[in-house]
């Protein structure tokens, strides 16, 4: 069970705070009505209240009404200020399902003075957009932003919540499914709604990308999901696209933090995260010498991607283990996968057939790693990848003219 | 002080199998071993323990085999271990995994710090840590790398995509460890005999925790597999057979073509 007070109906006629056994509802700087840790969710206010400002949910046992539940939200992850590309791409994908099922997009944004991220939001496909904008949002905590999305989450009963299967997704999602007690599916990679039941189909790979799964969540609300970033493409925006920003007021309080954050760290020396990563280029054996890394690196960083390694050369101590891509070291899936000097054996490529698109460049024309490679080259990577690069370089000196 | 470490069983295989039939999967004759980060788990709740005394418990919820896991963890110093297992606890998500997880701490009685893997090798959900933080109301912090406890707090340190942070949280915590947090022990000769011959295994059942029928297994699930396939193999690449400059320049427009770059 659960209380909800709806702030736009409330007159503050303080009614609820006299009937109120447990004092746990209180008037707030604005004579609104809000509910406090003491409530004990008994249901006196609801009959006491004279304009039905609040109402009561009673779950009965594992079933819910569904037909109540409308619209495809997505959590709008912002870091620094900024909009991360996941948050775009997950609007673009609402977009396609709820122009399925015939209802709104609408995007949740938390953070402090980020309202300008809205708009952003609603270019790229949102219809509204909640707009949470408190001081103690302006980073990431797993208390607050459960909190204060929880309370939006079951007063507006959106039906499909997805969010970016980033670090700071990952940690929400969960606790947030577990809270309104509804089902979650981790790393989607394809969503779609069945046509006769209109539920959400949720695609995700398991056992490191050697079998797939569809799940479905029939009888809870919203259907909640994570989807890896890169896994969707993101909306082309459009400038003119009108939508609502609509303002909330989240009911949190500095009590309500568990965890404390303490300090951002300096970070000694750069992270590899090949498994967040869009674009990794790969050496292998083939690179002959440790000092050979730096061409990997080269071409690495002119696509914005980071560098792996095979086992081999991990073993042989010519780069650090966290590059390690295949079955003992990382399992990756970017959007580009460029494999120089690999051989492919069944270790390196469990870790990476995943992958959307897989470049190989190898001498050896029999190299097991040309079988998953869509796009292969024969020949000598001391050649190959300099010719690459400077027609990347090419590419970078165009852009930057116009 | 008392450590709980939250262990899984998972099959070390990349080859798995599907039951056509029922689209399960086939999880007998494969074989087993604990979820790699749930050992880094371990490894950090031996350490608490070496610096402050106390007890470290595992717990794990499977099917009876799991006691082989629970007992590796022994003889790498655990030292109780919990099997949470009866047919009526099968076929769980995530969801219903923390709720009888978490029911089952409840019994235990008072502890410090929960531990668990960042996310187990065969599902890669990383949820049940979270949920079973929530489900036990006591604060969390995902993918550590470091922690240690100071003043009857836990200071742990995150690792983010692009950031590192430190958080503190009082006592009891849960936290999700990653496998940079450090290198798990080999057990000891000594440790493995005891761990088979002088220690059990607790088992629970159903019957023996506090639980709502509908919120275990599959009935307390609210998610379910509706269909499992093996992914499309990937359509015949093409072998651009120029010399490097040409092939370059055919490498890139494909890729541009594709919208990759």
């Amino acid at each position: 069970m659960a209380i909800y007070i709806n702030r736009e109906l409330c007159t503050g006629c303080e009614l609820c705070v006299e009937i109120c056994p447990f004092n746990g509802v209180k008037l707030d700087e604005e004579g609104i009505a809000v509910l406090l840790d003491a409530c004990n969710e008994c249901g006196a206010c609801v009959d006491e209240c004279p304009v039905e400002a609040i109402s009561i949910e009673v779950i009965k046992e594992g079933v819910i009404d569904i037909s109540q539940y409308s619209g495809v939200w997505t959590l709008a992850e912002q870091r620094d200020g900024k909009l991360t590309r996941v948050a775009r791409q997950l609007v673009g994908k609402a977009r396609q399902l709820a122009d399925v099922l015939g209802v709104r997009v609408e995007s949740v944004l938390l953070g402090h003075n980020i309202s300008e991220l809205a708009q952003e939001l609603i270019q790229c496909g949102a219809d509204n957009v909640y707009l949470i904008d408190n001081p103690l949002l302006k980073n990431y905590q797993t208390d607050l932003y459960t909190k204060a999305i929880y309370d939006l989450t079951v007063e507006k009963k959106p039906e499909i919540f997805i969010f970016g299967a980033t670090h700071m997704g990952r940690d929400l999602a969960p606790r947030l499914a577990q809270r309104i007690q509804t089902g979650l599916t981790a790393d989607c990679t394809e969503l779609t709604i069945d046509d006769t039941e209109r539920h959400l189909l949720q695609t995700r790979p398991a056992f490191g990308g050697n079998i797939m799964a569809t799940i479905t969540c029939k009888n809870h609300r919203p259907q909640m999901a994570t989807v890896r970033p890169g896994v969707f493409r993101e909306p082309e925006k459009d400038l003119s696209r009108e939508g609502n920003v609509i303002n909330i007021k989240p009911n949190i309080l500095e009590s309500d933090i568990l965890s404390h954050l303490v300090k951002y760290l300096k970070l000694e020396k750069k992270i590899v995260k090949l498994e967040e990563a869009e674009v990794i280029v790969s050496g292998g054996r083939g690179l002959k010498k440790p000092e050979n890394f730096s061409l990997i690196q080269e071409l690495a960083d002119l696509l914005g991607g980071e560098v792996g390694a095979s086992r081999a050369t991990v073993d042989a101590g010519w780069i650090s283990k966290d590059h390690q891509v295949g079955q003992t070291g990382k399992t990756v899936s970017p959007k580009l996968y460029i494999a120089c000097g690999i051989s492919g054996a069944i270790q390196h490529r469990a870790g990476m057939q995943a992958s959307e698109t897989i470049v190989a460049i190898n001498k050896d024309p029999d190299a097991p790693i040309f079988k998953i490679a869509d796009f292969g080259i024969v020949g000598d990577l001391f050649k190959v990848i300099p010719e690459l690069i400077s027609v990347l370089k090419a590419k970078k000196a165009k852009e930057m003219v116009v | 002080m008392r450590f709980i470490v939250c262990i899984k069983q998972v099959p070390d295989t990349t080859n798995v199998k599907i039951d056509k039939r029922t689209g399960r999967l086939i999880r007998e004759g494969i074989p087993s071993i604990i979820n790699p980060e749930d050992k880094n788990a371990l490894e950090e709740a031996l350490k608490l323990k070496e610096k402050f005394g106390g007890e470290v418990i595992v717990i794990s919820m499977g099917p009876p085999q799991a006691d082989e896991a629970l007992r590796e963890a022994m003889a790498m110093g655990a030292d109780r271990a919990i099997l949470l297992t009866d047919r009526a606890f099968a076929g769980a998500d995530t969801m219903a995994t923390a709720y009888s997880l978490g029911s089952a701490i409840k019994k235990i009685g008072e502890y410090d710090l929960v531990l668990c893997g960042r996310q187990a090798i065969d599902g890669d959900t990383a949820q049940v840590g979270p949920q079973l933080a929530e489900f036990l109301s006591i604060p969390q912090i995902t993918y550590v790398s470091d922690l240690n406890i100071e003043e009857n707090k836990v200071v742990a340190i995150q690792e983010l995509e692009d950031k590192r942070v430190k958080w503190e949280a009082n006592l009891p915590a849960l936290l999700t460890v990653t496998a940079e947090a450090n290198k798990p022990r080999y057990p000891t000769a000594y440790r493995i005999m005891s761990a088979y011959k002088e220690k059990d295994v607790e088992i629970l059942e159903k019957k023996d925790l506090d639980v709502d029928e509908k919120r275990i297994g599959m009935d307390g699930s609210p998610t379910s597999v509706k269909r499992i396939f093996s992914p499309e193999p990937k359509g015949k690449g093409e072998i651009i057979k120029e010399e490097p400059k040409k092939a370059a320049g055919i490498l890139f427009n494909r890729l541009r073509a594709k919208n990759i770059l």
